[in-house]
């Protein structure tokens, strides 16, 4: 990984003064994860161009792993862009080789660390996640001249398109301990990416380095998510501190929260309203114990354990993870034991028959069977009608025909990637009514949010409630 | 005395303290067979006398006892037992284990007691106590056969105890000594022409005897391999037919020469009960049955009457693999002897409703069985014999105008033959199928399956390796990747193993070598391995069916599927089904046109395949990680040679010198790098693209072709490949590990097909199954080339300093993953062409994919 800083400021050499690096050779510094070299590739007084090449260990990167495993993938692999890309190794290796600069200290020129040099940065490749006007919108603000070139992943398949790597320039007359942090910051920021674990002391670095210009920066949230690896709790953080330096106003500060709650709670709506509309069902089932089948991380699990009426609760999911999660989330090893008694995580899929579903008052299937293959559905209609045999079956979908009304939606496509089908109100009723007979249950279906006349409701509801006269085939 | 207990008993010793129960248990018992109160108070207490303990000990006792006869154990319960109440306990754990309570007393004058009790130190309590317990005792003495002890034994002197002797009877269902061949033959209700025509067209030569009364024949039984086939009846040989005293003729007389088993149905039964004077209701075709019997002589009823009470409800034979009862037996219930396993035998298991026949609803436990034992039965009449769980019925309905079926035992083979007559209108009309599914009971009931099958700690049993275990957690990441992605369970009969590669070479510039895979075979014990070229592709198993009816038939398909591509963790390879029916249509076209449906007798084929190219599949992988690390790479290395260079004219250091060598040579290895992976892209419009590459036949109908050599393989795949360029034969040889220079000439090969871009090469035993002196060899190892293998270890991994640390890896778990894997595979497959139910296949399917969730290194 290459980055060249280039500056034009007579006499150019002086930037060495400023850097602490000596124009006229090779320095070579060992680093925990590799080595970095610094040279000039041109030095003369009209023009002087500083060398950053990082050589990060390949071998190492995966033998002495220390940073977070599990996770990604990225870092278990011996074909990995690591060693090529500038990452947040480039940042730490910023830090370690120029943290006088970034700090703005010169012992030789201290006139110049606050001037305004003009400046032109290269990183010969960076990833840059989330489409290339992400460039603009992170640098633009701050004052840089963006020039970016996409490298194809391969000229001889360019049908394969292009990757996420581009060279990137950033032009601008700045002073340089400016242009050294916003690299320090926003590289990572760009590559969406750290290559260790991302604690709190991460946002003490992030204010360190982002102090004096990210408080007005129109995308500080994005990069503060981005920065801190999308943990919404330090993310809330160094954006209140950096808020409180900036803008003690109260009334300001309280507006700002709304719209950050705004933001999340767009998509969430939706989904509150669905879990209100499923529990309203389930209570008024006068179910006393409920499944929830594929419950995920327990989003209705909590607000099953809120209703007192339930008084046996479990929740299933083929997800292991997403039951530790679930489990996390409810606190279940720190609830009282008689609330603890009430519920139950267990791994299981609706694809197989589970003794341990049967017997149950209500069942949840809250946006379950749009994951499954089209061709497993009667194995899941048997596990559940003719097995598990609930009293009552409260089952949600999206409805497709609903998706125009998504702006973010492009035409045509399903909600999510994994959503094997969608189905139209008509195709659900459908299958609901067919299944409901075969199995001796009676149906009826109820919408969940806005119901468009034209398109109907975004999430569709069936309530299934057990004939107990009839026998059904198993 | 002898005290003969049935081999499996629940015996409860009674008796007052100091009776000599625990030495009369010594004498006659292992010591796991007893279990005693005082040490059960020992193990919750600290101490055998602990009578503050007694509750939690006697809890612990019934747990104990409880488990052993669910085992199928003898049982001794050393306590003094000498109230009825203590004793109920035991009469019911006994029942619900459908074993046999029996009862002995040590009924010893209180002295003996009382002066056995002074010599113990740890006992200090009076002679009231004694006397209290032997009051008790003799109190209950007379009712113990009314509490349900089956035997009660009474030792009243210390000489009656001394000279007391133990023997076991085996239970008289248990014949696992009879190892067959028999011809097992369902309810003949009085058909008796039907049965004669059976009998000859099973090979049974019969005479009637000129004179005799119908049913006295001679009677010369076909042999196989010499042995004497025998008949087993399934009981319900009588009532409705229009001859059923000649079938008891004929088949009294057969059971009684040794000739023939026989096990009682439900109308012999009330036969027999009518025949013993008991009032009995008169219907059911008994009547027609008391009316033929009207002219018999009394001797003759008496004959009936004492056969009928001979019949013992089940047997079990053949070493414990098939049972026989009349209504069918849980497993719980086999080789054990109650009123409970008697009444099942006889009737089978009812919900307790009727249907809308008036008839009782049968619970279908066959439905639920997972018993080792193939269980045939009979009892209730089906159109067809059908398998289900590893049983069978055979009541083919003769009497209502059915047939009348035999199952030949070991050989699983159906005969019948059709009723002349409908001799008795069903209620139920039998002949109409429940339903309008063309699927079989066992499809029918295989398309759900159990969690409880595959969930959890398994340890299951392969033809090559003993146990394997699957861990739970393995089992949980499983579940979840079958259900979320995997294909229809029906089609996943097998799943690929994981492969290693051979030892770790030495030589410069090479991670692996052919010489380390040769060595390992060849200090193995093995003379000859094959060289196989390995695709760089995906992994694909092909199933591929002659048509959609056979499709249906073995593989329960929906109307339309013919067969499936799946990759090696059960997924659909195509995501485009037409493309997938037209790769499928032109192997089914090479199978035909190498005549394989004929020269294998099946009709379908089952075969593991590399599928090329690689950027078929992997387009995710290559755009994420290959392509892009490449072109990253390329990128980088080119923005930074020229700074480099631009400071070397002006710096003539060494240390600037050493610094751009290396950059070179990673641009030079990049480049490398990138040639490796596209190697194996090409782009891909259609079929015509893309090329499969079959290396194992692993199974056809009846036959898994692990007996076969690898040249078997890829000579018959090659005759496949032959008309068809979508089909690709393996390049492969044939290696004498003790020739030199054969070894020498593999080794060439390897490095020529490497050279060329290839993979590198799989070295295989010539037989499929393999063993060394140390027991089961790897199925295969991979010897891969140097400039593939930077697709793996990444593009500069032999650069210095590199490939020193990249030596450092350890084959052993991987080795060990692979034979595990391998096993589970060809057992599915086993299981699958034995057509056992498909839970027994999908448990080592979803094996071989838990065992792959093991954490391996992912490079080797």
């Amino acid at each position: 990984m290459l980055l060249e800083i280039e500056t034009t400021y007579a006499p150019a050499t002086d930037i060495g003064y400023l850097l602490h690096k000596n124009p006229a050779r090779l320095q070579t510094f060992d680093l925990s994860f590799g080595r970095a070299h610094v040279y000039y590739p041109v030095a003369d007084a009209e023009r002087c161009r500083v060398a950053v090449l990082l050589e990060v260990d390949p071998i190492g990167l995966v033998r002495n792993r220390r940073g977070p495993s599990g996770n990604r993938r990225s870092l278990d692999q011996y074909v990995n862009d690591r060693p090529y890309v500038a990452s947040s190794f480039m940042s730490v290796a910023l830090n370690a080789l120029f943290s006088t600069a970034m700090n703005g200290r010169s012992k030789e020129r201290p006139e110049l660390v606050e001037t305004p040099l003009p400046l032109r940065a290269t990183l010969s490749v960076v990833p840059v996640r989330g489409g290339v006007d992400l460039l603009e919108r992170l640098f633009a603000p701050l004052g840089y001249e963006v020039a970016a070139t996409a490298h194809p992943l391969d000229e001889q398949f360019p049908e394969w398109g292009p990757g996420h790597y581009h060279t990137v320039t950033l032009a601008q007359t700045i002073p340089l301990r400016h242009l050294l942090r916003h690299l320090y910051v926003l590289i990572p920021v760009l590559d969406n990416d750290k290559h260790y674990w991302v604690g709190p002391d991460e946002v003490d670095k992030l204010l360190a380095r982002g102090r004096d210009w990210l408080g007005d920066h129109p995308a500080r949230e994005q990069i503060a998510d981005r920065y801190l690896k999308y943990r919404r709790r330090l993310t809330r953080d160094a954006l209140a501190r950096l808020a409180g330096d900036d803008d003690p106003d109260p009334d300001a500060t309280g507006a700002q929260r709304d719209h950050e709650e705004e933001r999340i709670e767009r998509p969430l709506r939706l989904n509150t309203q669905r879990m209100g509309a499923v529990l309203a069902a389930l209570k008024a089932s006068g179910a006393r114990s409920v499944l929830d089948l594929g419950c995920g991380e327990g989003n209705l699990l909590r607000d099953l354990l809120g209703a007192r009426q339930f008084t046996r609760i479990v929740g299933v999911d083929v997800s292991h993870r997403a039951l530790e999660r679930a489990a996390a989330r409810l606190k279940l090893d720190r609830l009282p034991e008689k609330q603890r008694q009430r519920i139950t995580l267990r791994q299981g899929a609706l694809t197989y028959r589970d003794a341990g579903l049967a017997g149950f008052d209500a069942a949840a299937v809250v946006e379950v069977i749009e994951h499954l293959d089209p061709p497993r559905l009667p194995a899941f209609e048997r596990a559940l009608f003719a097995f598990a045999r609930p009293g009552t079956v409260v089952l949600t979908t999206p409805n497709r025909a609903y998706n125009v009304r998504w702006d973010s939606l492009p035409g045509g496509a399903l909600r999510h990637r994994d959503h094997r089908f969608e189905w139209t109100r008509a195709e659900f009723r459908g299958w609901a009514e067919r299944t409901a007979g075969a199995f001796g249950y009676a149906v009826r279906f109820l919408p969940i949010g806005d119901d468009d006349p034209e398109v109907g409701p975004p999430t569709q509801m069936a309530i299934f409630e057990r004939n107990d006269a009839e026998d059904a085939p198993r | 005395m002898i005290i003969d207990l049935p081999q499996l008993s629940l015996v409860v010793l009674i008796g007052a303290s100091g009776s000599g129960k625990s030495t009369f248990a010594r004498r006659f018992f292992r010591a796991t067979e007893v279990v005693s109160s005082d040490a059960c108070r020992g193990i919750v207490s600290d101490d055998e006398n602990n009578q503050a303990a007694t509750a939690d000990a006697f809890d612990l006792l019934h747990y104990i006892v409880g488990k052993r006869l669910q085992r199928g154990l003898l049982t001794v319960v050393d306590a003094t037992n000498v109230h009825p109440e203590d004793r109920r306990r035991y009469v019911d754990l006994a029942r619900s284990y459908h074993c046999l309570p029996v009862a002995i007393v040590l009924d010893l004058p209180e002295r003996v007691c009382h002066e056995r009790n002074i010599l113990r130190t740890d006992r200090d309590f009076g002679p009231h106590v004694i006397r209290r317990q032997r009051t008790a005792l003799r109190r209950g003495l007379r009712g113990l056969r009314r509490e349900g002890f089956r035997h009660v034994w009474v030792l009243e002197s210390l000489e009656q105890t001394d000279s007391v002797e133990v023997t076991r009877t085996p239970l008289w269902n248990d014949r696992r000594g009879e190892r067959g061949p028999f011809d097992i033959i369902g309810d003949v209700h009085g058909c008796y022409n039907e049965l004669l025509a059976l009998l000859q067209e099973l090979g049974y030569e019969i005479q009637p005897r000129p004179g005799a009364p119908r049913g006295t024949c001679q009677v010369t039984p076909p042999t196989t391999d010499g042995v004497p086939r025998r008949p087993v009846f399934l009981g319900d040989l009588v009532d409705r037919g229009p001859d059923s005293p000649a079938v008891l003729r004929l088949v009294m007389q057969l059971v009684a020469a040794g000739q023939a088993l026989c096990v009682p149905g439900n109308h012999d039964v009330k036969l027999l009960r009518k025949l013993n004077g008991r009032t009995v209701q008169v219907r059911h075709g008994l009547a027609a049955t008391l009316e033929q019997l009207e002219p018999e002589a009394p001797a003759f009823l008496e004959e009936v009457r004492s056969f009928l009470d001979g019949l013992v409800s089940h047997y079990v034979l053949d070493g414990g693999r098939l049972v026989v009862a009349h209504a069918g037996l849980r497993e719980e219930m086999q080789g054990r002897g109650s009123g409970k396993v008697r009444e099942f035998c006889l009737y089978g298991e009812t919900t307790g409703e009727t249907d809308e026949f008036g008839l009782p609803v049968r619970f279908n436990w066959a439905a639920e069985y997972r018993g080792r034992a193939l269980v045939v039965y009979g009892h209730t009449p089906t159109p067809e014999a059908e398998w289900l769980n590893n049983t069978i019925c055979i009541d083919t309905g003769c009497v209502f105008g059915g047939r009348l079926s035999a199952l030949r035992y070991p050989e699983r083979e159906l005969v019948s033959v059709p009723a002349a007559d409908e001799y008795a209108p069903s209620v139920r009309p039998f002949l109409q199928r429940d339903s309008d599914d063309a699927r079989s009971a066992q499809q029918q009931h295989d398309d759900m399956l159990d969690l409880a099958d595959v969930t959890g700690k398994r340890i299951i049993d392969t033809a090559l390796l003993p146990n394997v275990t699957i861990r739970a957690e393995n089992a949980a990441a499983a579940l979840e990747v079958i259900s979320r992605f995997a294909a229809d369970p029906h089609w996943l009969i097998y799943l690929p193993p994981t492969m290693s590669p051979c030892r770790t070479s030495t030589a410069a510039n090479l991670l692996e070598h052919p010489a380390e895979a040769l060595d390992a075979y060849r200090s193995s014990g093995v003379d000859r391995v094959i060289c196989e070229e390995k695709h760089m592709g995906s992994r694909a198993v092909v199933i591929v069916c002659r048509d959609a009816d056979a499709a249906r038939q073995r593989f329960a398909a929906p109307p339309g599927e013919s067969g499936i591509v799946y990759t090696r963790t059960g997924r659909r390879f195509f995501d485009d089904a037409s493309l997938e029916a037209d790769l499928l249509e032109r192997v089914r076209a090479a199978a035909t046109r190498a005549d394989l449906w004929a020269r294998l007798e099946t009709t379908w084929l089952c075969l593991d395949c590399e599928l090329m190219p690689w950027s078929a599949k992997a387009q995710g992988l290559l755009r994420d990680q290959y392509a892009a690390v490449g072109s990253a790479a390329q990128a980088a290395l080119a923005a930074t040679v020229p700074t480099l260079e631009a400071i070397a004219d002006r710096d003539g250091s060494e240390e600037v010198a050493d610094v751009l060598r290396t950059q070179r040579a990673r641009q030079a290895a990049v480049a490398a790098y990138t040639r490796a992976y596209r190697s194996y892209c090409w782009p891909v419009t259609g079929l015509d693209d893309l090329r499969l590459a079959p290396f194992h036949l692993l199974a056809s109908e009846g036959r898994v072709h692990t007996d076969r050599d690898h040249l078997w393989h890829m000579g018959t795949l090659a005759e496949l490949a032959a008309d068809d360029d979508l089909l690709l034969a393996t390049g492969h040889r044939v290696v004498d590990l003790t020739d030199a220079d054969d070894c020498a000439g593999a080794t060439a090969w390897w490095e020529e097909k490497t050279d060329a871009g290839g993979e590198g090469m799989v070295v295989k035993p010539l037989a499929f199954v393999a063993r060394g002196p140390r027991g089961l060899l790897q199925p295969a190892v991979k010897c891969r080339g140097p400039e593939y293998l930077r697709i793996i270890y990444g593009p500069e991994y032999l650069l210095a300093g590199h490939l020193d640390r990249l030596r450092q890896r350890g084959l052993r778990h991987k080795q060990s993953l692979a034979l595990r894997e391998f096993a589970l595979g060809l057992e599915g497959l086993q299981r699958f062409v034995r057509k056992d139910p498909l839970r027994r296949v999908h448990e080592c399917v979803f094996g071989v994919l838990a065992l792959e969730s093991e954490p391996v290194d992912p490079r080797l």
